[in-house]
């Protein structure tokens, strides 16, 4: 789960982590009353999506006086940003964080992520910041500098010194730098990140380190017990259809083809997007039903699919283990009397009770292509699409 | 001969009574697998399906020698489990249970160096040697007895593998699911590892998919030990950056653990890659046909 910039630095003060002074502002008048209760000279207007490159889109702007926040907050929000990351279609401005302006001597670059090869988090750090890491990480490699951290023990101070020396934070500055460093570790693993992100940490000229922006991703499989966190959550940051799968407890994920998909197991379901574009087709989506499927989730699935208007064509590929093909030919029996099926859909069912399953449809009476393979059906639905 | 687990294990199920437990323990009976004991907290003493139930693991171990355990506990308390399983120095602890917090894992992985016990999962089918032992939720009866061994990231495209071996007259010595999430208790090499070394396996099938650099890491070992030949294929071609496609672990972080990078390495290591995911069966089998391993290969009549 991501969370807002804003938010990000609401959690890495509780950490004593250092951050400018700043407020979120969902309108032009509440962007004018917060810089004003900031009183800085300068005031940085940003916009707030979930998505990296705001800068480098004109999300970011440095206002001069309370005329320039305003007219700023005003040009900002309901502005679609696009950025590198956000795809073509861009994301819409919601929410401005309005921050007091920073007297930057340097820039940095400091996060931490999981490392699988090791098993460990890993802190890295790098002079060179501003800068995406991985761009650094492929034309200078030499200088990322990474700690291993143990878990049994912790980060531990002379891992965060070895890096500030490593990335010559100014030594006078080598308290804040290793109090900042610690912090961060601790937020990661308290609040179960999977991503911390500080690009860029700056040094300023009244001797303080801070991080100048701050992305902080969560792992979803611990957020029944990161109830705080969970508060953060910005369902308009989020694709409606996969915030309605969610609900039923369906691993779905939008993309941009024609042809619908629904199946049981992640690698599976993958599998089934890859052999759909190996014939020529599009998938619309990615669909895990999971392994205890019953036949309403089934039908919720289905009408997930069939809500997205680019959706020309359905194809059902269930290799049923534990899931039972029978049950799955139920709900998309069901599915298709409550909500009706204008377009093509192709059926593979292979596995536990696979002779009732085909059985169950075609008897139903519906127009099912039924399919024998993975491969034929991934063909079948192609040529009906086209 | 076969890996991990044959006709002689003994099996301990951590969080028999519950539902998930109870199910996967009725269908591993029925399958013959010899489940000796479960444990629930509070319900020792009892019985579930003519299996005593015990209150800690201990209990469990000293009164059925059990050597293996299989847990279905949630995934709240799946670390406190794996570790009682590490603690009691089980041979093998396998972890079906999805949705382990990563840093839990980071824990039992510390926890776990220096250890005996071997760790299955999280987040996997099991592990199966056909016709000997079944631990897991894998459908039993797709599998048929042979040489081919599978290990794998994911639970439904290893039985689609399965199945067009099976339905092909290629039997298995054992399949192994090693999970979908990023930290697990058993990687490729560990798999292979075992093998390459088993006599009665004489070709590997290795299911891979996008996110992190197992697969390429696997493709090495391969290259500079591995006797047998090696057929792969790796879901998630067609995957989006930045998202998680299911599996915790399957997401292409930073240009990191596309499918095409991995597909390009096991090539460059003398592994078949199937193409599709409809392929892998006779990938397999022309790379027995091409080391002349099929008719030894061919163990039942194809369907």
């Amino acid at each position: 789960m991501n969370i807002h910039e804003y938010q990000g630095k609401e959690l890495l003060r509780e950490y004593g982590v250092a951050v400018p002074n700043g407020k979120v502002a969902f309108s032009a008048d509440e962007a004018v009353e917060a810089a004003k209760e900031l009183g800085s000279a300068v005031s940085v207007v940003k916009a707030q999506i979930h998505a990296g490159g705001r800068g480098k889109a004109g999300g970011v702007k440095i206002a001069k006086s309370l005329d320039e926040v305003r007219t700023y907050a005003e040009e900002l929000l309901g502005k679609t940003l696009v950025t590198h990351q956000t795809g073509p279609e861009g994301k819409e401005v919601k929410r401005l964080f309005i921050e007091e302006g920073s007297d930057i001597q340097s820039e940095y670059y400091v996060g931490l992520v999981m490392d699988r090869a090791s098993s460990r988090v890993v802190m890295m750090a790098s002079e060179e910041g501003g800068t995406e890491i991985e761009e650094v990480a492929e034309k200078t490699p030499e200088k990322i500098f990474r700690e291993y951290i143990d878990p049994a023990v912790g980060m531990q101070p002379y891992q965060a010194r070895r890096l500030a020396f490593n990335i010559n934070i100014p030594k006078d500055l080598l308290k804040q730098a290793v109090k900042f460093m610690l912090g961060l570790y601790n937020v990661y693993m308290e609040k179960d990140c999977s991503v911390a992100e500080i690009n860029p940490l700056v040094t300023t000229g009244d001797g303080s380190v801070m991080a100048l922006d701050a992305k902080l991703n969560f792992d979803s499989n611990a957020l029944y017990r990161q109830k705080d966190i969970l508060e953060y959550r910005d369902l308009d940051e989020e694709d409606p259809k996969e915030i309605e799968a969610s609900k039923f407890d369906l691993s779905y994920i939008a993309l941009d083809g024609n042809i619908g998909c629904m199946v049981n197991g992640a690698g599976l379901a993958m599998s089934t997007m890859d052999i759909i574009k190996y014939y020529n087709g599009d998938p619309a989506n990615f669909l895990d039903v999971g392994g205890g499927a019953t036949a309403e989730k089934v039908t919720e699935a289905f009408k997930i699919i069939l809500e997205d208007d680019q959706v020309k064509g359905i194809y059902v590929n269930i290799f049923g283990g534990i899931m039972k093909c029978d049950v799955i030919a139920e709900g998309v029996v069901e599915a298709t009397k409550q909500i009706g099926l204008e377009i093509p859909l192709v059926v593979r069912l292979e596995g536990t009770n696979v002779e009732t399953g085909k059985q169950i449809l075609e008897e139903s009476g519906l127009n099912i292509t039924a399919a024998d393979s993975m491969a034929d059906g991934a063909q079948k639905i192609v040529s009906q699409v086209q | 001969m076969s890996i991990f687990i044959d006709k002689d294990t003994k099996v301990v199920v951590q969080g028999i009574t519950g539902s998930t437990g109870l199910f996967h323990t009725q269908q591993a009976l029925a399958y013959g697998t010899n489940i000796v004991g479960g444990v629930t907290p509070g319900k020792g003493g009892t019985e579930i399906e003519g299996v005593p139930v015990f209150d800690t693991l201990r209990d469990a171990v000293n009164e059925t020698g059990a050597n293996a355990s299989v847990i279905y506990v949630p995934p709240a308390f799946a670390a406190d489990a794996i570790i009682e399983a590490v603690d009691e120095e089980m041979d093998l602890a396998i972890c079906i249970t999805e949705g382990i917090p990563v840093s839990d894992m980071l824990k039992v992985k510390r926890f776990m160096e220096g250890k005996k016990t071997r760790l299955v999962g999280p987040n996997c089918p099991g592990v199966i040697t056909p016709e000997e032992c079944k631990i897991g939720i894998m459908p039993g009866y797709i599998h048929k007895k042979g040489h081919v061994g599978v290990v794998s990231r994911s639970g439904t495209l290893t039985y689609e593998a399965v199945h067009q071996l099976s339905t092909n007259g290629v039997g298995q010595s054992t399949a192994v699911g090693i999970g979908g999430d990023p930290v697990n208790g058993t990687s490729f090499i560990d798999v292979l590892k075992e093998f390459n070394e088993d006599d009665d396996t004489e070709a590997v099938i290795m299911i891979g998919e996008i996110g992190g650099t197992a697969e390429e890491e696997a493709a090495e070992w391969i290259r500079e030990n591995m006797d047998k030949p090696v057929v792969g294929f790796i879901g998630g071609r067609t995957a989006p950056p930045g998202k998680r496609m299911g599996h915790a672990g399957a997401i292409i972080s930073g240009g990191k653990g596309t499918a095409d990078e991995k597909i390009k390495t096991l090539q460059n290591c003398g592994v078949y890659v199937a193409d599709t995911p409809a392929e892998i069966g006779d990938t397999l089998i022309s790379s027995l046909k091409e080391n002349n391993l099929f008719e030894k290969c061919l163990t039942h009549d194809p369907q």
